[in-house]
């Protein structure tokens, strides 16, 4: 017996089992973490493509006719900037500036936003946009009608195409369109967490596992490999993209973790706004910044980190880039030691082994 | 799967008793929990190493593992192999990848040690 009996399946939970997926309890749900190896699974996405099952992920859907107001005061991006058709990430924020949540906020008409957040926020997420909805927009949980798969690498386009009707060459990176994939009704995204070309498409659960099928047919030519949430981190850590409970917590801010870019002081109001100002104002303390290690060792999520013989800061993501063949890491430090190029010492395992900042991403693809 | 030459342990690793001297690995089961394995550490020749106690570890991709030594002695040899090709550990785990030799201190000890077939029953999912 699993200690996490209670936990969700997605509809692609009985596909996993016949790829021969090893499952883990991420988030409240149970999830494949790989089929034929994390580095495998890695080296698919970066050279030809993969497939993921991201269905735990959540959905929320704001609508009406001040659905843009509310949209835009619950998170730091500016909404007004998006136009239909187009998806920006973003971040729901707590008055004092730390993160409720990551998000993806999905422009699919002037009066209706769709939300992609995540699975273990979820349900934090909704009553948190809820608590503040004082506009006449509707608020919708709308996980449950939605699974989604991620469909990623330099091959993924030429996968999808096949079908699909809707010319995908002509979705812009971060934009998205409705149409219809094997047929069945699917929202298809341009976005992903992988540093790769791809798509992520919010289809009807009940023919998730056809679809899944399918889209493992189109790709058989490139080699392409069902992939768990192994590489999915492996990838996302390469491409320096944050991880919720990782980079980003409720006592972190989109400042301190070097997303000042999805956050639009100027737009004006919206939730968490006075905190960052007053925070830029008094002087950010600590900074989010990657490193490599040069002495042998693996840095691991929460090994400390030392500058100058004492404690300086955390691991926030650690492990080995099987693309970069390197030890790679994120990790927190003082604002006046944030900087490109420091020698520091990670305690792995009660030792102290070199490693050196640099710049981020670790990896970025040639466009 | 798991040769009833070797004796197990409840932490995942075997011993394969020659004489006095034990080889050292991690079970066919460990490695496949890991997944691909990067990186392995392992104590020098002339360590001693005890039943029980971590003896080095190994990395996977996602994860760290202790290795514990199955019986207690005196390291007489180290499988330099793995430094440079860590995934033979994942290829050929009850071969090839043994890890340490150990020069048997308390060979009384393997009797607390599993066979393979109650280690096979042990690491069974739970029905």
């Amino acid at each position: 017996m699993h200690a996490e009996a209670a936990a969700n399946r997605t509809p692609l939970f009985e596909a996993h089992r016949r790829h021969g997926a090893r499952m883990v309890s991420f988030g409240g749900w149970e999830m494949p973490v790989q089929y034929s190896g994390i580095l495998d699974e890695h080296r698919a996405v970066r050279q030809a493509v993969g497939l993921f099952d991201v269905s735990h992920m959540g959905e929320i859907e704001i609508r009406g006719p001040e659905a843009f107001q509310l949209a835009d005061f619950v998170t730091t991006n500016a909404v007004a900037r998006l136009k239909t058709g187009q998806a920006q990430y973003s971040g729901l924020l707590y008055e004092h500036g730390g993160f409720v949540d990551d998000i993806l906020v999905h422009k699919v008409a002037g009066d209706h936003y769709f939300l992609c957040v995540n699975a273990a926020n979820q349900e934090k997420d909704y009553e948190h946009i809820r608590g503040v909805n004082h506009w006449a927009a509707e608020v919708e949980f709308a996980s449950p009608r939605y699974a989604q798969l991620a469909i990623q690498g330099p091959r993924a386009l030429t996968t999808l195409q096949k079908l699909t009707a809707s010319d995908l060459s002509a979705i812009a990176y971060y934009h998205f369109r409705d149409g219809a994939v094997a047929g069945v009704p699917a929202r298809i995204a341009r976005t992903g967490y992988t540093g790769e070309d791809g798509f992520e498409i919010y289809v009807p659960p009940p023919e998730a596992p056809r679809i899944w099928d399918e889209v493992l047919g189109a790709g058989a030519e490139f080699g392409i490999k069902p992939c768990g949430l192994g590489a999915r981190n492996t990838l996302r850590l390469e491409a320096k993209m944050a991880l919720y409970g990782h980079e980003i917590h409720a006592s972190i801010t989109p400042l301190e973790a070097d997303l000042a870019w999805i956050v639009k002081m100027d737009k004006g109001e919206f939730l968490g706004r006075a905190a960052l100002a007053r925070q830029r104002e008094a002087g950010i303390g600590r900074k989010l910044i990657g490193f490599e290690m040069r002495g042998r060792g693996i840095a691991r999520d929460g090994y400390e980190v030392f500058v100058d013989g004492r404690p300086a800061g955390w691991v926030t993501s650690g492990g080995p880039s099987p693309t970069l063949n390197k030890n790679i890491g994120l990790c927190y430090l003082p604002r006046e030691l944030a900087e490109i190029g420091r020698k520091i010492h990670v305690a792995v395992r009660g030792q102290l082994v070199e490693a050196e900042t640099v710049a981020t991403p670790f990896y970025k693809r040639a466009k | 799967m798991y040769p009833e030459d070797l004796r197990y342990t409840k932490e995942h690793e075997w011993v394969r008793v020659e004489g006095a001297v034990g080889a050292v690995g991690i079970t066919f089961h460990a490695q496949e929990q890991l997944g691909d394995i990067v990186y392995v550490e392992l104590p020098r020749t002339g360590d001693q190493v005890t039943q029980g106690k971590a003896l080095g570890s190994v990395e996977s991709v996602k994860a760290v593992s202790d290795i514990y030594a199955p019986v207690s002695g005196e390291v007489i040899a180290v499988n330099e192999a793995l430094a440079s090709a860590p995934e033979t550990l994942n290829q050929d785990p009850h071969g090839a990848a043994w890890l340490i030799k150990i020069k048997l201190s308390a060979p009384e000890e393997l009797s607390q040690l599993l066979s393979a077939a109650d280690y096979q029953a042990y690491i069974a999912p739970a029905s």
